[in-house]
């Protein structure tokens, strides 16, 4: 469904991206695991249309769309759940979810965002108690389901999620986290790029490693969690054995 | 008929060629971040990870030879650390040292699953009895196939080779329904069913798998027809993996090598450059998946050509022609590796310095049969009959311990072996 190849992406003199290359197929959800700077962030930001690649392709069912504006790539079916939330603190829960559906606002009728926003409610119910208060308000669990739930109206095909469980309780990640497997069985195909690998891993089918802007190992789940490198590196295990 | 993961082997060329770029690009940088002689190798052409952008970059990047392999003997080449190796074997060396090959436990279910998949595709199931009569040990080819086996879940008998009375009793009485050897070795088993006078009919065997040597259609032919099974031909190598780089499928139109594991070159084994589908040349293998041992751009000696047409099988992946030659002067004889230098060796020992000789390997009845003339000087002869003989048998003694398979030793007087203009060919195969 999506297809990354050889994408470079540069700040500057400083190459942020020196040639990723990965794919995600309609259905599955797919982790991106790295180290602060490996590129994950950058990665996604390029997907969305925020940044421009140096060189490389990015093709949505088979159709580029690295040259698309973000708003374009947004109607093409790509949402991003942002890193750090980034709600719109002084608008209520309300608001925030309607800007979701900003570009549909005209062509679809307002009981087909309604009932958008009766789903989102659905899936994450303490967002219906919230639905006036404005969103800054709003604990740091609760501001990542309106992020997600933002993005979700905008109905993409693919959901982009940089790093959800950030700064978040174990509880509140496992929560948000059984909500992804949910979308994922309601047919929305996830990227999801996080630091926490355990919890990425715990719903993932598949997964890429960033290394400094480069894919250093990819495979399944299993394989990604017997590999000794990922769990030096991202498990916090692995000096534990005796002959280490 | 079935194929064991249809979701991989039946992938459009598109998909098969995005996910062989993602893992090109990751194993090149692991190769060059972990292998201190893929790093040199790079650095001299200066050359890094990056610059591989599509599958094209590739044709870039250096070969790995025969001889790299010998001189990082025995770890030089693992891009893990030891200690997350959890199997290790090793290729017949040419010259003593062979290549050290090691897996980690990602490697050995991979392994198992591409043996699964060329089983799988010759017709082997969860319902078959396989008798596995490859060498267990430090070659690949017994652990190989059983991996597999296990994986599809085939009732496995680890026989291994040898013991040929013992493997038809329990063909027979054990109901055996797939067999897995060398050709060769299957001929054997076949001379013995009839020594023993057990008619082929009153057996349950109904699928061969065989590989680790070259045989013929001709052998192919009388296998199946003194077995009454379907023989399939398997390719791998130790290096790369062993068995599980491609195999036949039951179309029998050459053999699907595993590209989401793989990528297929074929080369001008002399210019070095790459020749197009369906040229035949020298097979050039780069690991996609391996963590402990990935090779890039290796060198096999094998001679075959590519087909990327679709398989009537459904299969995706690319077929490569049966091998039956190689481009250096090793010689596969019943699945044994035999290089000159080998029997050179004995000679100097024995001999004092090198005297002439030819190694003429020949098929009799199906059976590859060696035959090594060495001219002796006239002073063994004037030493008498006796001194002569006791002479023929320890060489012979010492050629065979070497090369670990029988051979016939003729000596002949000098200037006798048939010279091509001033030299001697050393090898005549005459299969």
């Amino acid at each position: 469904m999506l297809k990354v190849r050889s994408l470079k992406v540069n700040y500057g003199a400083i190459s942020a991206l020196k040639g990723v290359s990965f794919h995600v197929r309609e259905g599955e959800i797919v982790t991106l695991l790295g180290a602060n700077g490996a590129g994950k962030s950058t990665l996604l930001n390029t997907i969305s249309g925020l940044l421009r690649p140096a060189a490389g392709e990015i093709l949505l069912r088979d159709a580029p769309i690295h040259k698309l504006s973000p708003a374009q790539i947004v109607k093409r079916g790509i949402s991003q759940v942002p890193e750090g939330r980034q709600v719109f603190s002084s608008l209520s829960v309300r608001d925030n979810l309607l800007l979701g559906a900003y570009h549909r606002a005209r062509s679809a009728g307002k009981a087909e965002i309604n009932e958008d926003i009766k789903l989102a409610e659905e899936l994450f119910p303490i967002l219906k108690e919230r639905f006036s208060q404005s969103a800054g308000t709003l604990s740091g669990g609760e501001q990542q389901m309106l992020a997600i739930a933002r993005s979700l109206m905008a109905r993409p095909k693919i959901l982009l999620l940089d790093e959800p469980s950030m700064g978040l309780a174990p509880i509140i990640v496992s929560g948000i986290f059984k909500t992804l497997k949910r979308l994922r069985g309601e047919g929305v195909t996830i990227l999801l790029i996080e630091q926490n690998a355990r919890a990425a891993l715990s719903i993932a089918d598949r997964g890429y490693v960033l290394e400094t802007g480069r894919v250093a190992i990819d495979g399944s789940v299993e394989e990604l969690l017997e590999n000794k490198a990922v769990k030096r590196a991202y498990l916090g295990k692995g000096y534990k054995e005796v002959w280490e | 008929m079935p194929i064991w993961n249809p979701e991989i082997e039946s992938l459009s060329r598109d998909d098969i060629a995005q996910l062989q770029l993602e893992r090109l690009q990751a194993i090149v940088y692991r190769c060059y971040k972990n292998v201190a002689f893929y790093k040199k190798k790079f650095d001299e052409i200066k050359l890094g990870p990056e610059d591989v952008q599509s599958l094209a970059d590739l044709r870039k990047l250096p070969f790995t030879t025969k001889a790299d392999l010998r001189d990082s003997y025995p770890y030089g080449m693992f891009a893990v650390p030891l200690r997350e190796i959890v199997r290790i074997h090793s290729s017949s060396g040419m010259t003593g040292l062979p290549a050290v090959v090691g897996y980690t436990r990602n490697d050995l279910k991979n392994w198992s699953d591409l043996c699964a998949r060329i089983m799988f595709a010759a017709g082997v199931t969860r319902d078959d009895v396989i008798q596995i009569a490859f060498d267990y040990g430090i070659f690949t080819g017994g652990f190989g196939f059983h991996q597999g086996a296990e994986r599809i879940g085939a009732s496995v008998i680890p026989t291994s080779v040898g013991h040929t009375d013992r493997q038809v009793k329990i063909i027979k009485d054990y109901k055996t329904t797939a067999l897995a050897c060398t050709p060769a070795y299957a001929i054997t088993i076949a001379d013995k069913i009839e020594e023993m006078k057990i008619d082929p009919k009153s057996l349950s065997l109904r699928i061969g798998l065989f590989g680790a040597e070259p045989w013929s259609e001709a052998t192919r032919t009388e296998i199946e027809e003194r077995l009454l099974i379907k023989a399939t031909d398997n390719y791998g190598l130790t290096e790369i993996l062993g068995p599980g780089v491609a195999g036949e499928c039951e179309a029998r139109a050459g053999l699907h090598i595993q590209e989401d594991h793989f990528i297929a070159e074929i080369i001008d084994p002399e210019t070095l450059e790459n020749l197009p589908e369906g040229a035949t040349g020298e097979l050039v293998l780069t690991t996609l998946a391996k963590e402990g041992f990935p090779l890039i751009r290796h060198r096999t000696g094998d001679i075959t050509s590519l087909n990327l047409k679709a398989c009537g099988c459904g299969r995706t992946f690319a077929r490569m022609a049966r091998v039956f030659h190689r481009t250096d002067d090793m010689i596969i004889v019943r699945g044994v590796n035999i290089f000159p230098a080998q029997i050179e060796a004995v000679l100097r020992n024995l001999v004092g310095d090198l005297p002439e000789y030819q190694i003429v390997v020949e098929s009799r009845e199906s059976k590859d049969e060696v035959q090594l003339l060495v001219e002796v000087t006239e002073s063994l002869f004037l030493d008498g009959m006796r001194a002569l003989r006791e002479f023929h048998q320890k060489l012979e003694k010492a050629v065979q311990t070497v090369l670990g398979i029988a051979i016939h030793l003729k000596l002949v007087e000098p200037s006798t072996i048939v010279r091509d203009g001033a030299a001697v060919k050393r090898v005549i195969d005459n299969r």
